[in-house]
């Protein structure tokens, strides 16, 4: 009845028991919070079950940063491991428990921040800037957010029942095979990246739809602010990859499961397959989380330097050939598989080929700043960390396409020192200017200035000293994934390196400390204006924060830059007219169907079959009850809109 | 702090970053910037080249990201201001143009040298090569000399100047078998003959290790690929035929077991084609 | 095609539902289609390792899987008719035209359990070789899509006859035929891939 859960499940060393309790006591206080306050109902009601996409994009992000902490945790251990245990020290932790950390570190990273992060952001943003009420498909938007969460559910619950896989994010067979891994180990991993890739899935044809059929009149794509066009063709990557990651787990799912010879290395099986369809899905995956970054910057630079974009035409040109070229780039994950030459040239030149593009919008996005009044707040200084972290990693990136070169730094420090230069430097450093940027917007008041600046300056001088040791460690030899260091020369770089993961974890506390006072203090830093920054686009034609339907009456527009045209027009405001329209219920069926996913998971991963089937059939009802409901929607009626409105003029 | 003492301060620590970075690269062995063969070397020369060609564009971006946070800044009113203008088509032939340029480039070298550098290429210096056949196994490597008839655990020794023929698999999971300083890496995968040609122009000690994850004991897979004179190489084979133990099809079988941090052992080769037998191992049905 | 349900009188996006969510299902189905191409992928590269297995040309019964092709080009007939009765608003002939579609899917099922029972029996089921894990994979996952459009139109057919042909169900029996096409479509690769290119 239990599978194979049984009491040595719950079995851990010391650090995995801290670990877990630690998160469980949390989890414990949150909620008794929750209940002291006796705010269930109204957290059900405002917050779980809503499908106004603001909301669904704060909890991504609420969700996302926690799990920030999770994977910063996991990388200052894994730092921690690589500065103690060289020579004849092994470290304080088992290699097996080294092995989980950095894996559910990249998954936790990848899957459950930058995806959620920038998802999340997406959520918030996309439907103001294009002057809609709420996205395509509001239910589906509900949905993918509570898979999302149901598969960082899967591994915080690892740290306790369990274990996590140790095979490294990408999770290669044969070491994921049932031969060498067949432990609850790597199911773990299967179902939290199948399940979490069913809601990016589902929030790729959402936003997609939404783009491409709710924009409001007037806006032809060519007005589309930039950050539209970036959201745009990374919807249109995660459509055409996504479903291949789906394919890829799914088999290496029933390899393990139902004992299919897809990736064995007996039985005719071809373990290369899985890699060929892993970064098939993987290099558009990295470019799904870099252009909405892209996006983050079009927006904040010409604001930040009261200037017009630079090369409107050309950004959206830029993105378009980005997004054609990153579907055929994927090899080179693989240089080293033994593909021969003329297929590594090609796809090493392919690579590279990208390099044009992106350099194009990094020149078109300083030429902004040219011959404008620059204002170097916050959002604007990790616009410029990411020019100089995002360069370097850029350039590493062309020196890997080469396939000679990538023959001596395949795996090794100088590698993972590239992609976190990339990722941290766009990515992360993107949502951080966006989140500077947009915070107003949804809260109504500004945060701190100078411990934004403090925990800037933590990130990016603790960014250098955390992975600029790392290019030169790669160069001396050492590889990835190392749970000891034998070479005692490699022991400085990586103590700077720990160094540096401290510095990036006080930015981190400043950044909490940022908005705790910020909220502490929003009634001083109010902002009534809905338009704090002189913004250019629509979504700051709303107040701070805008009402729950966005906009009383659908603007139309006839420019870019459309709220920036309407500041100047001279022409005057005429009374609105109001109309009744639709908005979307609440619906508290994306929590079921994602806690049902959670369920049907675990007991696929304990051979609970009954237990999987029995959620598979809940799923199922879940559809059902839902396709059925008559009353999805209601009125707004025009008496309430112009309540609302009128609210906000006295304001 | 003013803004100008800022940039000052900021440019200061690029270029102590850089000068530090200099300095630290001279005085250690950076195994890839210090080859002692032909591959290494001639990747070393690309990395050299690539880097160079790039910084043409990436130099001027830091120059003009630095020069225009100083020049454009809000508070300086001295500097023009066009708020409107979003196009700058000589500006845009620049930087379409000269990155393209360059990539042209990068793209011949890449083709030239993705054949230059192909694993699977012999090397020909005249010289008559010697294959040593790999084995990476559960948590060391296993080394076949099917000429010499000797085996090693986590030890090879050649003669310098001399044409290595690696052949390369394993009986474990994945795996990547590399020598830094000798030339890069190709993966070692079960049911499956990689190849890997390297020459050292030195003798030494050369770090080799694995570079993809293979299970809990992959950090303990390093290994010593010793370039000696070819009269030491060959003293080294006697004494390894005279003194070491017996690599028969049993033995073999317990070093597939999982061990971790293996000391180099040494044996004579029983098992004249076991290399092809652990390939063959797995591309053979069996009746259930 | 003219949007049924369109009213002039709402510009509304919110209510004009029907080109939406038309439009966002033939979006999934382009994800489907990435999905089984990665299925096909992986048959194509394994799809010589028996493993000492028997080929394809041994195991693979042409006429079956042709009568099986003709059964499940009824199911995307009458799937067609379906819906050009629905958006006539005819609602009997609807019900019977998916009624249909359902019976001629159901004896494809049968067919498709007939057929892997019979490799599974012989000693060839998907634990044998890369590519009988591969043929099943792919071949199951067309029939794991055909048993839940069963289900679907099941569930659709059900508020049809209670409350006739709604603009809700009219959009979805739209979306229902599309599937069912579009399985057919899915299955012409698999007829010409896996078993027309295997047999010879």
């Amino acid at each position: 009845m239990f599978g194979r859960l049984t009491l040595q499940a719950f079995k851990h060393d010391l650090i995995e028991y801290l670990a877990g309790i630690s998160m469980i006591v949390a989890a414990v206080i949150i909620i008794s919070l929750i209940m002291y306050h006796r705010r269930w109902k109204w957290l059900w009601k405002e917050w779980l079950t809503s499908l106004d996409h603001k909301k669904i994009g704060t909890m991504y992000v609420i969700l996302s940063v926690i799990m920030l902490f999770k994977g910063l945790i996991d990388a200052l251990m894994m730092r921690a491991q690589q500065a103690l245990a060289v020579g004849d020290s092994m470290g304080y932790l088992t290699a097996s428990h080294f092995q989980q950390i950095f894996t559910a570190h990249g998954v936790t990273m990848i899957f459950f921040v930058a995806m959620g992060l920038i998802f999340g952001l997406i959520n918030l943003v996309l439907p103001l800037q294009i002057g809609a009420r709420d996205v395509a498909f509001p239910f589906l938007n509900s949905l993918s957010f509570w898979l999302f969460a149901a598969g960082g559910m899967l591994i915080l619950v690892s740290l306790v029942i369990g274990v996590f896989a140790g095979t490294g994010w990408s999770s290669y067979p044969p070491l994921a095979g049932l031969k060498y891994n067949p432990g609850v180990g790597v199911d773990y991993w299967l179902w939290s990246v199948q399940i979490s890739g069913v809601g990016s899935l589902l929030s790729g044809i959402n936003f997609l739809v939404t783009i491409l059929k709710m924009r409001c009149p007037g806006m032809t794509l060519m007005k589309m602010p930039v950050f539209v066009w970036a959201v745009l063709v990374t919807m249109i990557l995660v459509i055409f990859a996504f479903p291949v990651l789906t394919a890829d787990v799914a088999m290496l799912t029933t390899d393990r499961l139902l004992d299919t010879r897809l990736f064995t290395s007996e039985f005719g099986g071809n373990p290369m397959m899985y890699i060929n369809l892993f970064w098939a899905w993987g290099h558009p995956e990295v470019y799904i989380l870099v252009l909405p970054a892209f996006g983050i910057y079009s927006e904040v630079v010409p604001v930040f330097s009261q200037k017009r974009l630079f090369g409107y035409a050309t950004m959206v040109w830029a993105l378009i050939a980005i997004t054609f070229l990153s579907f055929i780039v994927w090899l080179h994950h693989f240089f080293t598989m033994g593909a021969g030459p003329n297929v590594n040239a090609f796809f090493g030149i392919m690579t590279m080929i990208i390099a044009v593009p992106t350099g194009v919008k990094v020149f078109n996005w300083l030429f902004t700043m040219f011959r404008g009044r620059v204002i170097f707040e916050t959002p604007m200084l990790w616009f410029l960390a990411f020019i100089a972290t995002f360069t370097i990693g850029g350039m590493t990136g062309v020196l890997m396409s080469i396939p000679g070169i990538d023959f001596q730094v395949h795996n090794s420090l100088f590698l993972i020192a590239h992609f976190h230069s990339t990722i941290i430097g766009g990515v992360v450093f993107g949502f951080f200017a966006g989140y500077y940027y947009w915070f107003p917007k949804f809260t109504g008041f500004k945060l701190n200035e100078r411990l934004g600046r403090y925990a800037f300056w933590c990130w990016f001088i603790g960014f250098l000293f955390a992975f600029l040791p790392l290019y030169f460690l790669g160069l001396m030899g050492a590889t990835r994934r190392l749970n000891h260091i034998s070479v005692p020369e490699w022991h400085p770089p990586l103590i700077l390196a720990g160094i540096g993961a401290f510095l990036i974890a006080c930015g981190v506390v400043f950044q909490c400390l940022q908005l705790f006072l910020s909220i502490k203090e929003r009634k001083e830093n109010r902002e009534p204006t809905g338009d704090p920054w002189n913004g250019r686009t629509l979504e700051w034609s709303t107040t701070s924060p805008p009402p729950f339907y966005n906009f009383a009456v659908i603007p139309e527009v006839h420019e870019r830059d459309a709220f920036w045209a309407m500041k100047q027009s001279k022409a005057p405001k005429q009374k609105p007219h109001y109309e009744k329209f639709h908005m979307p219920k609440n619906s508290g069926l994306g929590v079921y169907i994602g806690a049902l996913s959670f369920i049907l998971a675990f007991g696929a991963i304990w051979y609970m079959y009954w237990l999987a089937i029995a959620s598979a059939l809940g799923i199922i009802a879940c559809i059902i009850i839902r396709l059925y409901e008559k009353h999805t929607d209601y009125y707004v009626s025009v008496e309430e809109i112009e309540k609302i409105e009128g609210m906000k003029q006295k304001a | 702090m003013k803004k100008g003492l800022r940039i000052t301060l900021i440019t200061l620590i690029i270029l102590g970053i850089i000068t530090l970075s200099l300095f630290y690269l001279s005085t250690h062995n950076i195994a890839v910037l210090n080859p002692k063969g032909m591959i290494a070397l001639r990747q070393k020369q690309l990395i050299i080249f690539a880097t160079l060609l790039m910084l043409i564009v990436v130099i001027p971006v830091f120059i003009i990201t630095l020069f225009f946070i100083w020049r454009y800044k809000a508070s300086n009113i001295k500097a023009k201001y066009t708020p409107d203008s979003a196009h700058n088509y000589i500006a845009e032939c620049f930087w379409w143009g000269i990155p393209f340029i360059i990539i042209i480039i990068l793209g011949i070298v890449t083709y030239t040298s993705s054949h230059e550098l192909n694993p699977f290429k012999p090397i020909d210096t005249g010289k008559k090569s010697m294959v040593i056949q790999v084995v990476a196994l559960e948590w060391k490597w296993l080394f076949i000399y099917p000429e010499e008839n000797i085996a090693t655990i986590n030890f090879i020794q050649f003669p310098e100047h001399t044409p290595l023929d690696f052949e390369i698999t394993a009986d474990a999971p994945m795996n990547s078998f590399w020598i830094p300083q000798l030339g890069g890496q190709i993966y070692a995968m079960p049911a499956m003959r990689s190849k890997l040609h390297l020459i050292a122009h030195e003798s030494g000690d050369y770090r080799g290790s694995s570079a993809q994850l293979s299970g809990l004991g992959f950090a303990g897979m390093s290994f010593i690929a010793k370039a000696s004179s070819q009269a030491d190489f060959d003293r080294w084979v006697q004494s390894v035929k005279q003194s070491g133990k017996s690599l028969t099809l049993e033995e073999y079988d317990r070093l597939v077991a999982p061990s971790e941090h293996v000391k180099p052992a040494f044996y004579v080769l029983k098992e004249k084609d076991l290399f092809d037998q652990i390939i063959i191992k797995y591309i053979t049905p069996y009746k259930e | 095609m003219k949007d049924p349900t369109s009213h002039e009188s709402y510009p509304d996006p919110h209510h004009d539902t029907y080109s939406n969510t038309v439009f966002g299902f033939w979006v999934y189905l382009l994800t489907d289609f990435m999905l089984f191409g990665a299925l096909f992928a992986t048959y194509a590269v394994l799809k010589n390792n028996t493993f000492g297995g028997p080929p394809a040309k041994d195991l693979f019964h042409l006429p079956f899987v042709f009568i099986e092709t003709l059964i499940l080009l009824l199911c995307s007939f009458f799937s067609g008719l379906g819906g050009a009765s629905a958006h006539r608003k005819k609602k009997n002939r609807t019900i019977i035209l998916f009624g249909l579609t359902f019976l001629a899917g159901v004896v494809f099922m049968v067919m498709e359990f007939h057929d892997f029972n019979r490799l599974i029996d012989s000693g060839n089921s998907w634990q044998r070789s890369g590519f009988l894990s591969a043929y099943f994979t792919l071949v199951g996952t067309h029939s794991l899509h055909v048993i839940l459009g069963l289900l679907w139109i099941i569930v659709i057919l059900l508020p049809v006859f209670w409350s006739g042909l709604t603009p809700v169900n009219i959009k979805r029996l739209s979306c229902l035929r599309i599937f069912w096409q579009f399985l057919n479509v899915v299955w012409v690769f698999i007829f010409s891939i896996v078993y027309l290119m295997g047999v010879n």
